[in-house]
């Protein structure tokens, strides 16, 4: 098994590895990056516990070898907060009890984040579709909604306000 | 949950897959959105000793319209279907079936042409290409040739594609206005495959049907036209008798593998009930 | 600040305060066990067997040996001089722990392979080889008890008494019974009326989010093990490690870290746990073993799987006279069961349930098959899950028998508010209750009279496109385990501990012996501590699941952390509390007598100038404590419950079906609640959407199958129903405050309700929606293919 030099930027930071051409994205994240906040649910890529972001999109990383992201931008829940300032969909989550055992809650926070990107003013049901490639054991997905309701409205209220530099 | 070793290849061309593909042989697997191989291989189903990434390639990737024709690459994921506004304005069928198709992660990396090229009779595009007539561009170390939807499923996992060409592209005509459409898909939840699903494309002119496509989802060992059914609605109104007739058209033509989601009555009485409710639905749009 | 103001500063009990455990789940910094890592750590990985019963012939390790990398390959054999290839079960059983010449069920642990890492390991599993001779199977529990059955466990031959008594056959394993035949069988052969069904609750499976998983940790220079485990019960674990290692409990060390959700699968010893730790001891290096959710879903607790037939016997008015139940249990291939001792199927005798039943009698046989082991798992109380079951479906089937109302015939039934503490025929001692307020402040809520005329109408109307059903289900469950003179896990006592250290500037340290997987605990037992010692929950630091330092509990499952721990808890803190007001009046130079409690502060009757906070007596208690009084301010309480605490609960659903499809959409559910005094609103509500979610899922699409071979089906998430965000139905939650009497602080426990409820609440509706067909059950799963079938029967679909 010969490896392959492959590097990446993660969290905005450009890393240099060797992998396997078989080592899952997430088991590069997890074990050469030590970001555990991915985490792995299933080996039939449903559960989505594994979702980071990909080049702007939301990706299972569990179902990628890491091979593939050469040179791409992937961002995981660890990358969210700036400079200590929780993501709104961290508050979200926090402020609307959205997690229980936390352990679907990175991928439900990376998948939010990239979600509520790409449509900023979601109906329940949007929300309902746009999280469903993300199983949660505890919540009942209820306040999960909710957190990324209120998350969405943090974001446009920012976004009208924008706090100066 | 682990894939076994395997030597990666990543083209840039077209030419290079096809390069690759004829040096491997059966020794090698494309990757395109990789959401049906990495399963495969995480269970250890699938053991290829080259692994040819299709993800890199620009020339398989964009939705167009040329000569009147929408081509769509093989490599567009079902999200760049979702959302193609030109698809929307020309083909709505695509973007709407879309939605039905797995979950919105998986549809950042699935793809329109993998979705086609495995020739799993569970998966959506078949049928749905077949109801839209559409024709498959594929390429080999001898150049390009197309082949009709209806033509290229043989069986399950069997198509027209050789072992050494790629799929590259995917032909469909824009609508006509007032064409109706609408794909029903039956699922026990979201990204799950069809217990049964009905494609249906349609026009009609006076109160009556001018044309008519069916295609059929995991009823059969591949997806369906069923054209005797369709047969059946040309020149014809469409009323409860005439649904109830192309119904039991559907089903005679039905050979569903049994599996959890129901056993061979269910799933024909299924097909069925889908077609009927797509009909119902295209009609709408007519 | 004001009096409401400094109680609201505390964030005690009844605050929907947030929790304090997200900041690190929501940035990815959770501790679960597959994110240790741990210098020098191997991977472990499991070769499993592809039969269901079979004989090994031979296990061929060369080829997996051969593979760089690959450390060792264990087999029974190699466990066989360390006595490990088997192991006893919490259920008084023995359970391989490697295949030993056969296995008993598709999936079973055969061989381990160590490797440098988990990539290797899972290369070695696939090179190792392994030579099996078929044997009949027995997947069915009824005809594994007929006379000519194969046998299954060859290791038991002979042995006629089991842990639970006599058994009858090579395949059985139990039959216990409570409550009183005569009494009972006289009441129904008296009786106007008697209704009998059989009702299946099936077999399914927990399936928390997180797999089951270890890293063993063996010192080799110091002598000690430490364990980080999914476990739901640590100090058990602690405790079977020892005697199973010979290392002493001392030098044991189990950690549950965070663990990412339990619901029951993880408190049984599974034999990838004991395989780590073995090769840790004999590799002197950490081993590391996760499982997949295949292997899971195949091989760890699974839950119910009874084969029911209940009878009621009553009145021509509806008046019950009498219950019987009947049960098949499969217990798979080893019975692992997860019940207390003397309980073989757990607490099952609740299954007279909110009713005033005089004569009941229920017998349970326990069966040997082909399967995984397990049966309690799956937020199910020790089997309320099928006693809630049994009694609810059997009250429906009387109502339909008799034309009745199926609230109407509740009412009429009900324990009355002024008979509690009310002992049931099967001799357990509700504490509180109160089911009539219950159920009529649902029936309201939700408009049932308009609800019953709307399906009337939908009824008469051949061209209605749906089926229209409502479900009714009043529950009682029994939780809270348990008195230590009838509940011990492998003979130690069912308490609970709590142990609180204040420290000189007011906050405040806890230690309990239970262990959280999602329910909040270091949320809300800061809460109860903050309302008995007055100071704020923020600053009460909660921890759990470290055997080295948490004082010994019986752990987190059947809801009993609240009702034991919780009252743990609140008398740790009035032992404080107590110690409190010797020091207060020692510095405010009055007597005890002279002072009085106020929310966090110690104040002298009739002069509130004059008064010490708890930080204040903190302080002193490190510095000015009065002659005779120990410095410091701690304490520890280890509860040993008088008796259960009872929940319950009205839930109504309504369904509508589509005739065309079998799908059904659940249009509505109203869940009420009585937990007894509730500590933190937001996180009850949140548990009970958690509840219903499962409930729903086991209730309309949740199985583990089985074909003639003993193949296992749908044990993957292709098939294995988990709900999304999109099929979740919407849930209304509300409650009622019934405290129990004989709880510190009256609280219940909650968690496990919406579960055990909801379960019957959905079969009730779907078979209320064909019941002016005839029909008086219908069997889980309801998915859209039964359901299909069932509308084909009557002529309602195509």
């Amino acid at each position: 098994m010969s490896k392959k030099i492959i590097s990446m930027n993660v969290n905005g930071k450009k890393v240099e590895e060797a992998v396997e051409s078989r080592t899952l994205l997430v088991h590069f994240l997890r074990e050469k990056m030590n970001l555990t906040g991915a985490h792995i649910g299933c080996e039939t890529s449903h559960c989505g516990a594994c979702t980071v972001d990909i080049d702007g999109e939301s990706v299972k990383s569990c179902t990628c070898f890491a091979v593939q992201c050469e040179g791409s931008e992937v961002i995981t829940v660890e990358g969210l907060a700036q400079g200590g300032v929780l993501h709104a969909v961290q508050e979200g989550f926090y402020k609307e009890h959205g997690l229980q055992c936390g352990f679907c809650t990175p991928g439900m926070l990376t998948r939010a984040y990239r979600f509520l990107h790409d449509n900023p003013n979601p109906t329940e049901e949007e929300i309902r579709v746009g999280m469903s490639g993300n199983l949660c054991r505890c919540t009942g997905y209820q306040n999960i909604v909710k957190a990324v309701q209120y998350a969405a409205n943090k974001l446009r209220e920012d976004a009208k306000n924008p706090v100066a530099a | 949950m682990i894939p076994p070793s395997f030597d990666y290849h990543c083209p840039k061309t077209v030419s290079e897959a096809i390069e690759l593909l004829t040096k491997f042989g059966d020794e090698a697997k494309i990757l395109a959105g990789g959401h049906s191989l990495l399963p495969m291989m995480k269970l250890r189903f699938a053991e290829p000793a080259n692994l040819i990434d299709l993800n890199k390639i620009p020339e398989l990737r964009g939705i167009k319209e040329e000569g009147g024709v929408i081509k769509i690459g093989a490599m567009t994921t079902e999200n760049q279907v979702l959302f193609s506004e030109l698809l929307l304005k020309k083909v709505p069928l695509l973007p709407e079936a879309a939605k039905l198709i797995a979950d919105p992660q998986v549809r950042n990396r699935g793809t329109i042409g993998g979705d086609i090229a495995h020739g799993d009779p569970a998966n959506d595009h078949p049928a749905i290409a077949m109801a839209l007539d559409a024709i498959f561009v594929l390429q080999g170390p001898k150049g390009q040739r197309k082949v009709k939807a209806v033509d290229f499923f043989h069986g399950t996992y069997m198509t027209a594609l050789a072992e050494d060409e790629i799929l590259v592209s995917i032909e469909v005509s824009p609508f006509a206005p007032k064409t109706g459409y609408a794909y029903h898909k039956l699922k026990r939840k979201t990204g799950d495959w069809a217990t049964a699903a009905a494609a249906v494309v349609m026009q009609m002119s006076g109160g009556k049907v001018t044309h008519i496509a069916i295609g059929l989802t995991n009823v059969a060992p591949t997806a369906l036209r069923a054209s005797a059914a369709e047969e059946l609605m040309v020149g014809k109104e469409i009323t409860p008798a005439l649904l109830d007739q192309v119904a039991e058209s559907v089903r005679s033509i039905c050979d569903p593998a049994e599996d959890l989601r129901g056993d061979a009555e269910y799933k024909t009485a299924m097909a069925g009930e889908m077609t009927r409710r797509s009909i119902t639905a295209a009609m709408a749009h007519c | 600040m004001n009096a409401p103001d400094r109680k609201a500063a505390l964030q005690g009990m009844g605050d929907s305060r947030l929790r304090k455990e997200d900041a690190r789940f929501i940035q990815g910094k959770g501790n679960y066990v597959d994110d240790i890592k741990l210098p020098g750590m191997l991977h472990m990985d499991i070769v499993r067997s592809p039969l269901a019963h079979a004989r090994i012939k031979k296990i061929n390790k060369e080829k997996a040996l051969a593979i760089p990398g690959v450390i060792a390959v264990l087999t029974a054999d190699d466990l066989k001089p360390l006595k490990l290839h088997w192991m006893p079960t919490l259920a008084g059983d023995v359970a391989a722990v490697l295949a030993d010449e056969k296995v008993h069920f598709q999936m079973q642990e055969v061989a381990v392979v160590i490797a440098e890492d988990r990539y290797i390991a899972a290369d070695g599993v696939e090179a190792v080889e392994v030579e099996y001779e078929e044997l009949p199977v027995v997947i069915d529990p009824i005809k594994a008890l007929e006379k000519d059955a194969p046998v299954l466990r060859e290791d038991l031959a002979g042995k006629t008494e089991g842990a639970h008594g006599k058994r009858y056959h090579h395949n059985h394993i139990f039959t216990w019974d409570a409550g009183d035949k005569e009494a009972t069988d006289a009441a129904f052969k008296n009786a106007p009326v008697t209704v009998s069904e059989k009702l299946l609750y099936p077999r399914v499976h927990p399936c928390p989010l997180e797999t089951c998983g270890t890293v063993a940790s063996f010192d080799p220079i110091r002598g000690e093990l430490t364990t980080y485990i999914t476990s739901q019960a640590p100090h058990i674990v602690r405790t079977v490690v020892s005697m199973l290692s010979g290392i002493p409990e001392s030098k044991v060390r189990i950690v549950s870290p965070d663990i990412g959700g339990g619901f029951g699968n993880k408190v049984g010893i599974y034999p990838g746990y004991v395989c780590a730790i073995v090769s840790s001891i004999v590799l002197g290096r950490p081993v590391k073993w996760i499982e997949d959710r295949i292997e899971n879903l195949s091989s760890t607790a699974f839950a119910r799987d009874y084969h029911m037939t209940g009878e009621l016997a009553a009145t021509a008015e509806g008046k019950i006279l009498g219950l019987r139940a009947h049960v098949i249990a499969d217990h798979g291939a080893f019975d692992a069961c997860a019940d207390p001792t003397k309980f073989p199927a757990g607490l099952f005798h609740i299954c007279s349930g909110s009713y005033d039943i005089l004569a009941a009698h229920c017998t349970v046989e326990g069966v040997y098959t082909n399967k995984a082991p397990g049966g309690v798992a799956y937020r199910c109380s020790f089997r309320v899950t099928e006693a809630v079951y049994l009694i609810e479906r059997m009250v429906d089937v009387l109502a339909q028998k008799l034309n009745m109302d199926k609230a109407e015939i509740r009412k009429k039934n009900f324990i009355r508010k002024e008979q509690f503490p009310y002992t049931s025929a099967f001799g357990f001692e509700y504490d509180s209750g109160d089911y009539d307020t219950a159920l009529d402040k649902v029936l309201n809520a939700v408009d049932y009279k308009g609800l019953r005329a709307e399906q009337a109408t939908k009824r008469a109307d051949p061209n209605c496109p749906t089926l229209m059903g409502i479900g009714l289900v009043t529950f009682t469950e029994v939780v809270g385990a348990g008195p230590s003179k009838i509940c011990d896990i492998l003979g130690v006592g069912m308490f609970d501990s709590c142990e609180i250290r204040v420290h000189p500037t007011g906050s405040a340290i806890a230690r309990m012996g239970t262990i959280t997987q999602g329910q909040g605990h270091q949320t809300t037992y800061a809460q109860i501590i903050a309302t008995e010692l007055g100071i704020p929950s923020e600053v009460i630091q909660v921890e759990e699941g470290d055997t080295s330092t948490a004082p010994y509990g019986l752990g987190t499952y059947g809801s009993r952390s609240t009702p034991v721990a919780g009252a743990a808890i609140a008398m740790a803190a009035r032992k404080i509390h107590a110690k409190a007001k010797k020091l207060a009046a020692h510095l405010l130079e009055v007597g005890e007598n002279d002072l009085e409690w106020e929310i966090d502060r110690f104040k002298v009757k009739g002069n509130a100038e004059k008064f010490k906070t708890m930080t204040e007596i903190a302080w002193a208690a490190y510095n000015k404590p009065p002659a005779g009084m120990e410095p410091g301010l701690e304490a520890v309480h280890y509860y040993d419950p008088p008796n259960f605490t009872f929940p319950f609960g009205a839930y109504l659903c309504v369904v509508d079906i589509d005739k065309g499809t079998g799908e059904t959409k659940i249009r509505r559910f109203y869940a009420l609640d009585d937990c007894g005094t509730r500590i933190n609103p937001m996180i009850i509500e949140g548990q009970i959407h958690g509840g219903l979610t499962e409930g729903f899922a086991v209730a309309m699409g949740q199985l583990l199958s089985f074909d003639a071979q003993g193949n296992i089906q749908g044990n993957s998430l292709m098939d294995y129903f988990l709900p999304t965000s999109v099929e979740t139905p919407h849930w209304e939650t509300d409650f009622t405050v019934t405290p129990s009497p004989h709880h510190p602080i009256g609280a219940k426990g909650v968690a496990e309700s919406p579960h055990v409820g909801s379960i019957p609440t959905f079969t009730s509706a779907m078979v209320d929606a064909f019941a002016h067909l005839g029909v008086t059950h219908l069997e889980m799963p309801h998915t859209a293919f039964k359901i299909w079938k069932e509308l084909k029967a009557h002529g309602l679909t195509h």
